[in-house]
């Protein structure tokens, strides 16, 4: 090679080797790679088909998809009893809730969501409309139509009648709509001079956050009937809402702190500069900015919560899992089948709630994480 | 000049440090080196420039095998680079490689940064290595900041930190990876004028840089790359003064004002 | 206070000083009056109704049994035995849980980063399912459908005559420790002592002279070797206890009851999902640049990773993970739906049920939870102050 060199022709570009691009590469890379990974590959592909094919045929070619009771599910053994799950659909659904009523149950559902799709459409106009909605008018509007009045014709509905998949949906919809309020006011109290709110703050938070849910709830369900006069006494119902909403408000309220703790200080500078007060500031500068910040970091919560809502079936609220036990515990139905058909339906449906909501949830991060490199 | 269009058969020669001979790399279907011919000679000091996505800093990274090359050879003190895991490490051993983003390891001192390879690769004694150790940071003119962490230092003395670690393996080629490129502007003397103290006592250096002045100081040859391809080699008075190629003449236009 | 002349006096109502006063006043009268009223409505409900107001009932006679136990409790002991009963068991619960998902969520957490594809595949799916279907739900899974529909004692499914499994529970061999067992301890600990003395003394000769030596070998090895040498030499003084049907039911061995099985292996394999993906975040942190400037100083994958990206990986690690210990902890709490005598059932449940001292019980129960809560975040929070990488 010698010490000066011009290139006179372009070099051609070239294929690259067939192991190199395309499928064989793909393969050679992330299958067999090394002597360890195709070991492993052999392996899991041979554990795969051993244990794979008979869970998917108890799911589907084995399984009992219609059927009147539970004779046809106890004669098929090594397959899922689906036909239990459609006959106690609306159970499941809607508890005991009356039928003539349930229209009230999906008019409350529907318009929930809604407004939630309307509050988190990054693009949607007028929030400051939906937030008002959702926070104010929604939940007077659901307890009108769930429970009833007189006033306006609606037949009362008796709490112990609700049950199912709706009451899950409302306990984490009620643990949301007034954990928010209350958790962005921790968070501010939280970082307040005031040594009194600082104080009152923290011990809130951590104590929520130190204990399990399930004794939140027990006390909510025996204190709460202590600290009232006998005159309010709180519905069966009420209570373990109020502690759900009580216990999502301290997670919620570290949420909001991290968002603010994210806010560059110059917002806060900014703001105090153009003469905004404290209110002012926060409601028009701070909070929103931080709120759409921790929007992923809330849905988590959400998530959490719903799942952590099945915990209301322990103090005897009938949840969506709880309809599934009792379900389950139909003595025309019995069978060995039968729990397990049970437990799958409920996991697949909370599976499929909760990892779609996680999957909104990275979106959103990566939308606001794209957008704030500014 | 030489024709680059003819097939280009090269005998390996046992008195070069590196040799490339007909190397080419794909990452995944993208041709990104194209036909590299390469010797370098040893104390001898080159520089790579050209515009980003060219191919240099995957060039040199192939040389200490950081990156693999599917077609040619790539020979490193005589020694062939290969999937052999032990060769690479035999290899890296003797090639020191200082990086855009310094890489100093946050969780340990500057002084035990410099000892941790020369103790667990080189099996020195702690006393020997830490010894070597403070003679290079002598010679990169921050002994006394041993015993502080990496996050407590300015990048110009992290920079000049990762060029110690490197010295204190004793290798016998450097590759530079763009070294000044995340400094602030008045740091980038201070690592520049480490590097051609470097080069003055005659170590064979490799520098990806867009430090035109520093390539007129220091090199013997300046590669131009574009496009997965040498453009252009040539000594630098030649090279800046008497540009041959096209794609030479527009790059150096673009970047010297 | 003298004031600096030149300074205008603002009105009291608008002096942002006396405006916090006047908050954290009217915060402080709000807070007060809440306290007052429902301390009140209690006072009045509770002596209506009967209920004790003090911790009288602490030394009570209980008057029911717990069937899983690890202090000696009847139906005679108190109330305030029977505490200390289900902490011990929620104490034990957690211990498991701790020492058994750390490995599992580490080992589930690399595969997730593994460049085998089916490996990280199968990881992902499994923590995926871990972390969207609530614990709850796969705790009576496990204890409902799995292990109630194992079969009766009279057909227990049996591993080689030593272990048996039926609906009564795990029938484990249980361990009697005959003449000269104490060496097999002895040996243990002069085992462990000895590891620690050779990877001291291969520490200085590595500083003195740069040699390695193999200490993590070694050290298994002695741990290993030396205990079972003991065993040997002392005649083989472990017999174990094996279950045997008598009748309808297994006597003999050690019984972990189907409750139990469940908690612990349902906490498991549901804290095990989260552990893994904050092993994953932490080790996918560590920048790519650690682990090429390693490789180009010449250093081994092992030695890399031990020197250079687990340092930095674990830092990131540690305080998460140490919050999802405190998560198993309170999920044991679980415990009360599947019927395992932790804290919360025996104490918060039964207890409360009997006495009907709730704002005691229930103060102390969440007590113990808050205090295990804070000093462990005490803890960690001087743990993380003394080892942050040091920054300007």
């Amino acid at each position: 090679m010698t010490a000066a060199f011009v290139r006179a022709a372009p070099e051609p570009v070239l294929a690259a080797p067939l192991l190199q691009r395309g499928a064989l590469a793909w393969l050679r890379e992330n299958l067999f790679s090394s002597l360890w990974s195709t070991v492993l590959t052999i392996g899991l592909i041979a554990l795969s088909l051993w244990v794979l094919p008979p869970i998917i045929a108890w799911a589907t070619v084995d399984a009992v998809w219609s059927a009147p009771d539970g004779a046809l599910c106890r004669a098929q053994q090594d397959g899922a009893c689906w036909a239990l799950i459609g006959w106690k659909f609306d159970y499941l659904r809607y508890g005991s809730y009356p039928m003539d009523e349930r229209w009230r149950v999906d008019a409350t559902e529907i318009v929930g969501a809604i407004l939630i799709a309307w509050l988190l459409w990054p693009r949607a106009p007028r929030r400051l409309i939906g937030i008002a909605l959702f926070f104010v008018a929604y939940p007077i509007l659901a307890f009108v139509l769930l429970h009833g009045s007189t006033a306006l014709g609606l037949p009362i509905v008796d709490t112990a009648l609700w049950g199912g998949v709706f009451v899950s949906l409302l306990t984490a919809l009620v643990g949301i709509v007034f954990s928010l309020p209350l958790g962005v006011l921790l968070a501010l109290g939280r970082r307040s001079r005031l040594p009194v709110v600082r104080t009152a703050s923290v011990i809130y938070i951590e104590v929520m956050r130190g204990v399990p849910f399930i004794t939140v709830l027990f006390m909510a369900n025996n204190m709460l009937p202590l600290f009232l006069p006998e005159a309010w006494a709180p519905d069966r119902l009420l209570r373990p809402l109020v502690g759900t909403a009580l216990f999502a408000a301290a997670y919620l309220a570290e949420e909001v702190r991290g968002g603010l703790q994210l806010m560059p200080k110059g917002q806060f500078e900014g703001a105090m500069a153009l003469g905004l007060n404290y209110r002012r500031m926060m409601a028009l500068v701070i909070l929103p900015q931080a709120l759409t910040m921790v929007i992923p970091g809330i849905v988590n919560n959400f998530i959490g919560l719903f799942k952590d809502t099945t915990l209301i079936s322990i103090v005897g609220t009938l949840d969506f899992l709880e309809t599934v036990q009792n379900a389950a515990k139909d003595p025309i139905w019995a069978g060995p089948t039968i729990a397990a058909t049970g437990y799958a339906f409920a996991a697949m449906f909370y599976f499929l709630f909760c990892f779609g909501m996680s999957r909104y949830s990275i979106a959103m991060e990566r939308r606001l994480a794209a957008g704030r490199r500014l | 000049m030489n024709d680059a269009s003819a097939p280009v058969v090269v005998t390996p020669d046992k008195s070069a440090a590196i040799e490339m001979i007909g190397v080419h790399k794909w990452f995944g279907a993208f041709h990104v080196l194209r036909n590299i011919n390469l010797a370098v000679a040893r104390r001898e000091r080159i520089v790579i420039c050209g515009p980003s996505g060219s191919g240099k800093s995957t060039l040199i990274r192939c040389v200490n095998r950081l990156e693999e090359h599917q077609r040619g050879k790539i020979i490193v003190d005589g020694m062939e680079l290969t999937n052999d895991i032990r060769r690479i490490d035999e290899a890296r051993r003797d090639i020191g490689m200082v990086f855009q983003s310094f890489n100093l390891f946050p969780h340990l001192t500057i002084l035990e940064n410099c000892t941790l390879a020369p103790i667990w690769v080189r099996r020195l004694p702690k006393a020997e290595a830490e010894e070597i150790a403070m003679r290079f940071l002598t010679r990169v003119k921050i002994p006394e900041q041993a015993n502080k962490y990496p996050g407590q230092l300015s990048g110009g003395q992290q920079q000049r930190v990762a060029i110690a670690r490197a010295l204190c393996m004793n290798p016998k080629i450097m590759l530079f990876d763009e070294p000044t490129s995340s400094l602030d502007p008045e740091m980038v003397k201070e690592v520049l004028d480490t590097m051609v103290g470097l080069a003055e006592d005659g170590m064979t250096m490799i520098v990806v840089t867009h430090e035109m002045g520093f390539a007129r100081q220091v090199a013997d040859r300046v590669v131009f790359m574009d496009n997965g391809e040498i453009v252009e080699i040539n000594a630098p008075a030649e090279f800046f003064g008497n540009p041959r190629h096209e794609r030479t003449k527009l790059f150096l236009s673009q970047i010297l004002r | 206070m003298a004031e600096p002349a030149g300074l205008t006096r603002t009105s009291l109502l608008n002096d942002p000083k006396m405006r916090g006063y006047a908050s954290q006043a009217l915060l402080v009268l709000v807070l007060l009056a809440l306290f007052l009223f429902a301390g009140r409505n209690a006072f009045v409900n509770m002596t209506a109704r009967g209920i004790p107001l003090g911790l009288g009932f602490w030394d009570q006679t209980a008057g029911f049994d717990i069937n899983q136990k690890l202090i000696p409790y009847t139906p005679q002991s108190t109330y305030g035995r029977a505490f200390w009963v289900g902490l011990w068991n929620t104490a034990l619960v957690g211990a498991l849980g701790i020492v058994l998902a750390t490995p599992l969520g580490f080992a589930v957490g690399i595969a997730r980063l593994s460049r085998n594809w089916i490996l990280a595949k199968a990881a992902m799916v499994y923590v995926e399912i871990m972390r969207n279907t609530p614990l709850l739900l796969q705790l009576l899974f496990w204890y409902n459908a799995v292990l109630k529909n194992l079969p009766s004692p009279r057909q227990s499914i049996s591993l080689g005559g030593f272990v048996f499994l039926n609906d009564r529970g795990l029938y484990l061999p249980n361990p009697q420790f005959g003449e000269g067992a104490q060496w097999i301890l002895v040996a243990l600990v002069l085992a462990v002592a000895a590891a620690f003395g050779f990877w001291y003394r291969a520490r200085q000769r590595q500083a003195m002279t740069g040699a390695q030596a193999p200490v993590a070998l070694v050290s298994l090895a002695l741990c290993l070797g030396a205990p079972a040498l003991a065993y040997i030499l002392a005649g083989r003084p472990i017999a174990f206890d094996l279950a045997r049907l008598t009748r309808f039911n297994l006597t003999g061995g050690l019984q972990l009851y189907p409750e139990f099985a469940a908690l612990v292996f349902g906490l498991v394999t549901y804290t095990a999902g989260f552990i893994a993906e904050i092993v994953r975040a932490g080790v996918l942190a560590v920048p790519k640049g650690q682990s090429e400037a390693a490789a180009a100083l010449g250093l081994s994958r092992r030695a890399t990773l031990r020197l250079v990206i687990v340092p930095q990986a674990m830092r990131l690690i540690t305080p998460p993970l140490t919050s999802q210990y405190l998560n198993i902890v309170k999920n044991s709490s679980l415990a009360v739906a599947i019927g395992y005598p932790d804290l919360v059932l025996i104490f918060a449940g039964t207890v409360l049920d009997q006495t009907h001292a709730a704002v005691q019980v229930m103060a102390i129960t969440m007590g113990v939870y808050l205090t295990i809560s804070l000093v462990v975040s005490l803890a960690l929070n001087l743990y993380g102050a003394r080892n942050a990488l040091q920054e300007r």
